[in-house]
């Protein structure tokens, strides 16, 4: 019960990747050939009011609603940053999509998400496997 | 109102409801916005084979697989209870380039069915486009600690530089393949 609101939260983000139509490869495709602002709007204007919020709760030490102190961690550079994400790019123009959004997929009923779920589950764990010799 | 949930949302609606997400998880259980992690969760729990970065108490992070779980039933509720139009409103430039470059004629869904129909999966398409496109995907994410809402959203947000050079980095790959390696692919 104690993961009701995540679900909740989940499936409101579910339906907003979806009716934002995020979740196309045609979409994705539209973004990387700067044919249209939709992918730069939902993205820009997502950063800009989450900037907003973050500013709020830090400013008011907010916290939690099991009462915790919110605390947000600083994120360490290492060169995996740059080539992991390259990687991930262009995987994201070959499938459009991002992990959330294939997730979505899978629920509005794409034969395909699921293959592509697996896939990216053996990239996961075939990543995990090799994590000590790859260059950081 | 029924009408305006039905049709496809603005990015001026739906990119500040997006972004309401990550103070929403935030005060509700103090987490943050992240999804491929739920890949490496689902590693852990199922195929952990001594892997050191598989062997950590993934029970832990349960919300976000329960987080992703919501996810696929709102794709479920968004398209299909909802509805959807046939044809995705791009523009008129990008299906004018698809149409010669890709060879692509039918429109119609999520997803081209011509790259990402199961049947691919007997020719080359369906093992760019389904399986090694797929495994860049979990294997670039969890390489850069994180995808576009791990990074881009939740880490831009919060003004992490490291997020930046993760984003640019999405779309040099991004740029690269739509611009290079397709056109060699086609």
């Amino acid at each position: 019960m104690k993961y009701f609101k995540y679900l909740v939260l989940g499936t409101l983000f579910g339906i907003i990747l979806t009716k934002s139509e995020v979740i196309s490869w045609f979409r994705i495709q539209e973004m990387f050939r700067f044919q249209a602002f939709h992918m730069y709007g939902v993205i820009g204007s997502a950063i800009l009011v989450g900037m907003i919020s973050i500013q709020l709760i830090k400013r008011n030490r907010l916290k939690s609603m099991d009462g915790e102190p919110i605390v947000l961690t600083d994120k360490k550079f290492n060169h995996g940053i740059w080539i992991g994400g390259f990687i991930f790019g262009l995987g994201w123009a070959l499938t459009g999509a991002c992990p959330g959004p294939l997730f979505a997929q899978l629920g509005s009923g794409v034969g395909s998400a699921a293959v592509l779920i697996l896939a990216a589950l053996a990239g996961t764990w075939t990543y995990s496997a090799l994590r000590e010799k790859l260059p950081y | 109102m029924l009408e305006l949930l039905q049709q496809p949302w603005p990015w001026y609606v739906a990119g500040p409801l997006i972004g309401l997400t990550v103070p929403a998880l935030l005060l509700v259980g103090n987490k943050a916005l992240g999804i491929s992690s739920s890949l490496r969760h689902v590693c852990a729990a199922c195929v952990p084979a001594g892997i050191p970065f598989l062997t950590y108490n993934w029970r832990a992070e349960i919300w976000n697989l329960v987080f992703v779980l919501g996810i696929a039933l709102g794709g479920f509720i968004g398209y299909r209870l909802l509805g959807h139009p046939d044809v995705i409103g791009i523009s008129a430039a990008t299906v004018r380039d698809l149409k010669a470059e890709l060879h692509l004629t039918d429109f119609t869904g999520l997803l081209p069915r011509e790259l990402f129909a199961l049947d691919n999966l007997a020719n080359w398409k369906g093992w760019v486009f389904l399986v090694l496109g797929g495994f860049l995907v979990g294997f670039g994410t969890r390489y850069a600690g994180g995808c576009t809402s791990g990074h881009a959203i939740s880490g831009l947000s919060n003004l992490q530089w490291v997020s930046g050079v993760a984003v640019i980095g999405f779309f040099a790959g991004g740029l690269l393949m739509t611009w290079v390696i397709y056109p060699l692919l086609f």
